[in-house]
């Protein structure tokens, strides 16, 4: 085993031990927390296949931001409710294995390309900004630009699904 | 000679590692004396001066001090994040030290510590997580005054990190990088950035003081409501490395700010406008660098003992009503400006 190997290794089951942790965990906080620990260690992963520009996303974007956010959302509701780690909820941890199936079974075709994926060029991942950013806003413009719609729509909708009714 | 090559690049990264700690470990406390003698100047009063010579060893007293208090540990509080709270304030101002450029070069020896190709980003993403060390600390002390300040604190975050965001995304436009170094060099090179983009300059520098919690955005702590916010129920060296945390993270911000908007380490005058080429303008670009800091520093310390803080809605409204469509308009007005001139 390389140290490459072992690094991966180590961020991986890191990464699902804090996935697990996230779900068992009896508070909102601390959950909340271990899935920004999470969001490293996926960081960590992006490092090790030459990504550099996705990690740093990776941590800027979510563990800097919309976590902190998701943490604001759970502070400000105060959720102190205890809870058992399966939540009380039977059919919940019956339907638990038939997701993971269905992951999986989903999955497997990418799985087993694997060896094709590590034939081909990569370097849209590797390295610089350019790299990343110009498929980006040449190739794949015009799903961007529509995305950016789409959003822009839910937002426009939360305002005003949000808004207080004005009292006659 | 290829081994000696190798030994003398571990012996460079031992001395700018050090030079960090020192820094933060040395000239912070000194920052908060500064803060002291300024505030006092500014009052008419005389301040701390009783102390070593000419009240230098306040500092280290305070420290002592703080060493030598009982550390108590509430029991009604949550106690890993407690513990691990004012360690998450104090980090991040540690690991961006590393990717601040702090001079072009020292005899064969460069003044930056890592210099990572898109460091910018990195310094966000690690200097985003100061705001957990405040929001864990107001939620695990689980008593009123602290949370509230917690809350506040994730509020007014995630307001002006967009801003800070979308300020420097003109900078980037025009110096097409996303290096420190390379910004620094592309100002000796084409004058200092807050000459060309005063708007984002003035956009930073708000969302800085927004960003460190310090007057008029000082609402974490905000004494007059919350006590002392997010940090009432530490003692001790817990509490000294939240108050060392907040001064890191203001001389975090001064560098920053020097180093994309004043030129780093340059003057615009010959031999200090290019990477040094003897020693002696190497160790002239260090102090230039930690003058234009300190000068920085100094409107931080100043700002906070004129004016007053805001109300919580004035904040907000500010964030999302004022700088963040400056911004946008910043970026529009760069995007044509250069598409005029063909391209940066």
């Amino acid at each position: 085993m390389t140290a490459y190997d072992a690094i991966f290794w180590f961020f991986s089951l890191a990464l699902l031990l804090c996935g697990v942790l996230v779900l068992i965990s009896p508070n909102a906080v601390a959950s909340g927390l271990y899935l920004v620990l999470s969001f490293f260690f996926l960081a960590g992963l992006y490092v090790l296949l030459q990504a550099f520009f996705l990690a740093m996303i990776q941590v800027l974007v979510y563990a800097g931001a919309i976590m902190v956010l998701f943490l604001f959302v759970i502070m400000l509701l105060d959720y102190r409710e205890s809870r058992h780690w399966w939540h009380g909820n039977l059919l919940g941890l019956a339907g638990a294995p038939l997701a993971v199936a269905a992951l999986a079974a989903a999955l497997l075709p990418v799985l087993k390309r694997s060896g094709a994926l590590a034939a081909a060029p990569e370097q849209w991942f590797e390295g610089t900004l350019e790299n990343v950013m110009t498929p980006v806003f040449t190739r794949y413009l015009l799903p961007v630009e529509i995305t950016a719609l789409i959003l822009l729509a839910a937002t426009i909708g939360v305002v005003v699904l949000g808004r207080k009714e004005k009292q006659p | 000679m290829h081994l000696d090559a190798v030994i003398w690049e571990w012996i460079f990264v031992g001395i700018r590692i050090l030079a960090i700690f020192v820094i933060t470990f040395a000239i912070v406390p000194y920052t908060v004396m500064a803060e002291r003698w300024v505030c006092a100047w500014i009052q008419d009063r005389i301040g701390p001066n009783r102390t070593g010579w000419f009240g230098l060893m306040q500092p280290w007293a305070d420290a002592l001090k703080l060493f030598l208090k009982e550390d108590i540990i509430p029991n009604h509080v949550h106690k890993v994040y407690f513990v691990l709270a004012p360690t998450l304030v104090f980090l991040p101002a540690l690991l961006t030290m590393a990717l601040m450029p702090w001079g072009s070069n020292l005899g064969p020896m460069s003044c930056v510590l890592a210099d990572i190709g898109p460091g910018m980003l990195v310094v966000f993403a690690v200097g985003a997580f100061s705001v957990y060390g405040i929001v864990l600390a107001g939620w695990s002390s689980n008593s009123k005054f602290p949370f509230l300040g917690g809350v506040r604190s994730a509020a007014q975050l995630i307001s002006y990190e967009v801003c800070i965001g979308l300020s420097l995304v003109a900078i980037f436009m025009q110096t097409q990088t996303l290096n420190l170094t390379q910004t620094v060099l592309y100002q000796a090179a084409n004058g200092w950035l807050v000459w060309q983009q005063p708007l984002a300059a003035f956009l930073f520098l708000i969302c800085m003081f927004a960003e460190t919690n310090r007057a008029p955005f000082d609402f974490p702590e905000a004494e007059q409501e919350l006590v002392s916010g997010y940090n009432i129920e530490y003692s001790s060296l817990k509490f000294g490395l939240f108050f060392l945390g907040e001064y890191a993270n203001m001389m975090v911000a001064s560098m920053l700010l020097v180093t994309l908007f004043f030129g780093g380490w340059s003057l615009p005058f010959a031999p200090f406008n290019a990477p040094a080429l003897v020693w002696w303008v190497g160790a002239a670009h260090v102090a230039i660098f930690v003058a234009k800091t300190a000068c920085i520093l100094f409107l931080f310390i100043w700002v906070r003992w004129t004016v007053p803080r805001l109300r919580y809605d004035q904040l907000m409204g500010l964030g999302w009503k004022v700088l963040f469509p400056l911004a946008l308009l910043n970026i529009l007005i760069t995007a044509i400006v250069l598409g005029l001139r063909g391209g940066a």
